[in-house]
């Protein structure tokens, strides 16, 4: 059998190797210096949240389709990793806006949306926590995990058109826009490496509720 | 029984249980009439600022006056052991479900008309010449506000603290509803009013998206 430690060994040295990539390989960026650096976690958490928000809606369909528990399990694991996650987009924005934008905090759009997507989803898990009966909340998180994601783009919208202040995307965003090569790698890196650590904390919290019904099934009434 | 028949029946039903103590409209329009004198104590306002407050106020109340009032949508049945009848109900779960959306949309909305003249008077605002536009906002946004809140009470009926946690999943919910009513009402009530149609429709596809959502949904919310 192989080693426990294999996985989370291999995904921390992932992060060392970015977090070495981001600081020593990846080239100064002209105009804001070396705040820019932290860009690469900060894209790199924001679609590695959005992955797991993904998987939560999937699993809940899953779990709304076919009653089976683990769906349950995979729902609330995805949820809680992609609110961590969305975490660390909230807190790196604020650092790398203060010294660009001068402010640490702005109603643009995505700034917005992207705090509204955390409050959806910290309020599903306060509903997690309120409902005893496992069937009963498996049932409840599922049908407000379904209209949690639903509402995402339509608050995007409403407030993008109510403002925009965000960078526009650099990737790919028409003329003018791309990014030096070396940047590049380093941000597909720095991807891999979130979506690697998140895919783990995702199966060890799956585990964790696993074990946590199997002992739960297992007590006296 | 069709489906619109059996939501009809329950709509009636909702509206007869209302009306024995009608407890539900008179607390929500004296709650809504407390948040708009009160915000004025926290403002302040003068007639230009008025104009830029009120339509953000005016939503702001009905939304919280919702997030309120939806609650005993559902725990009133299980208070009083119906709900098992209504489960059992030869008829599909959506028209219990869109009952209760009918009933809630009846009450807020009776609450907001009662309101309004209130609110014009208070924030000087004349709301007389705009009244059709804001009629059809203030309707598509409580739609919206009360197929996500009726649907919202059917899953927190089963959690503790009920009470605390509708507004908690419901409020952040709605945000594409406040953002647009609140918009579409601003221009109504400019010196030149103007119905903004961008808005009018993000509040049509809201109720769309989630009226559909709902009808999908239903029958996981009529279980036990």
């Amino acid at each position: 059998m192989r080693s426990p430690f294999l996985l989370p060994v291999a995904g921390l040295a992932l992060v060392g190797a970015a977090a070495y990539a981001i600081f020593f390989v990846a080239p100064e960026e002209a105009t804001m210096g070396a705040i820019q650096r932290i860009f690469y976690f900060h894209i790199a958490s924001g679609w590695t949240a959005g992955v797991a928000f993904l998987l939560a809606f999937a699993a809940n369909i899953a779990y709304l389709a076919g009653r089976a528990p683990k769906w349950d399990w995979l729902g609330v694991a995805s949820v809680e990793v992609g609110l961590a996650f969305c975490t660390v987009v909230l807190i790196t924005g604020p650092i790398w806006a203060k010294p660009v934008w001068g402010i640490w905090w702005t109603w643009d759009a995505r700034l917005t949306s992207t705090l509204v997507l955390w409050l959806l989803y910290v309020s599903y898990l306060a509903l997690r926590s309120l409902v005893e009966d496992p069937r009963r909340r498996a049932v409840a998180c599922a049908v407000f995990g379904v209209f949690a994601f639903l509402d995402v783009p339509l608050v995007y919208f409403s407030i993008r058109i109510w403002r925009t202040q965000h960078p526009q995307p650099v990737i790919a965003g028409g003329e003018g826009s791309g990014l030096d090569p070396v940047m590049w790698q380093v941000t597909v890196l720095t991807m891999a490496a979130l979506m690697g650590v998140m895919a783990l904390l995702v199966w060890q919290r799956y585990r964790l509720e696993a074990l946590r019904q199997q002992t739960a099934e297992l007590a006296l009434p | 029984m069709s489906l619109l028949r059996a939501a009809a029946w329950v709509l009636l039903k909702e509206m007869r249980t209302e009306w024995r103590t009608r407890e539900l409209l008179t607390t929500t329009v004296v709650f809504v009439l407390m948040v708009v004198v009160l915000f004025s104590f926290t403002f302040d306002p003068t007639r230009e600022e008025s104009r830029r407050f009120s339509p953000g106020l005016l939503w702001l109340s009905f939304l919280f006056a919702g997030s309120l009032m939806l609650n005993p949508s559902f725990t009133r049945e299980q208070a009083n052991d119906t709900w098992q009848a209504l489960r059992l109900a030869p008829v599909e779960p959506f028209a219990v479900l869109l009952g209760k959306i009918g009933a809630n949309l009846l009450f807020l909305t009776l609450a907001e008309w009662l309101l309004l003249p209130v609110f014009g008077v208070l924030y000087d605002v004349s709301l007389l010449r705009v009244l059709g536009s804001l009629a059809g906002v203030l309707l598509l946004g409580t739609l919206g506000l009360c197929v996500v809140g009726t649907v919202f009470a059917a899953i927190s009926a089963q959690a503790r603290m009920r009470e605390l946690l509708l507004p908690v999943l419901l409020l952040p919910a709605l945000t594409p509803v406040l953002i647009a009513g609140v918009e579409a009402t601003a221009g109504l009530l400019e010196r030149e009013p103007r119905l903004d149609w961008t808005w009018v429709k993000i509040l049509a596809g809201f109720d769309v998206v989630f009226l559909a959502a709902s009808y999908l949904t239903s029958e996981y919310l009529a279980e036990e």
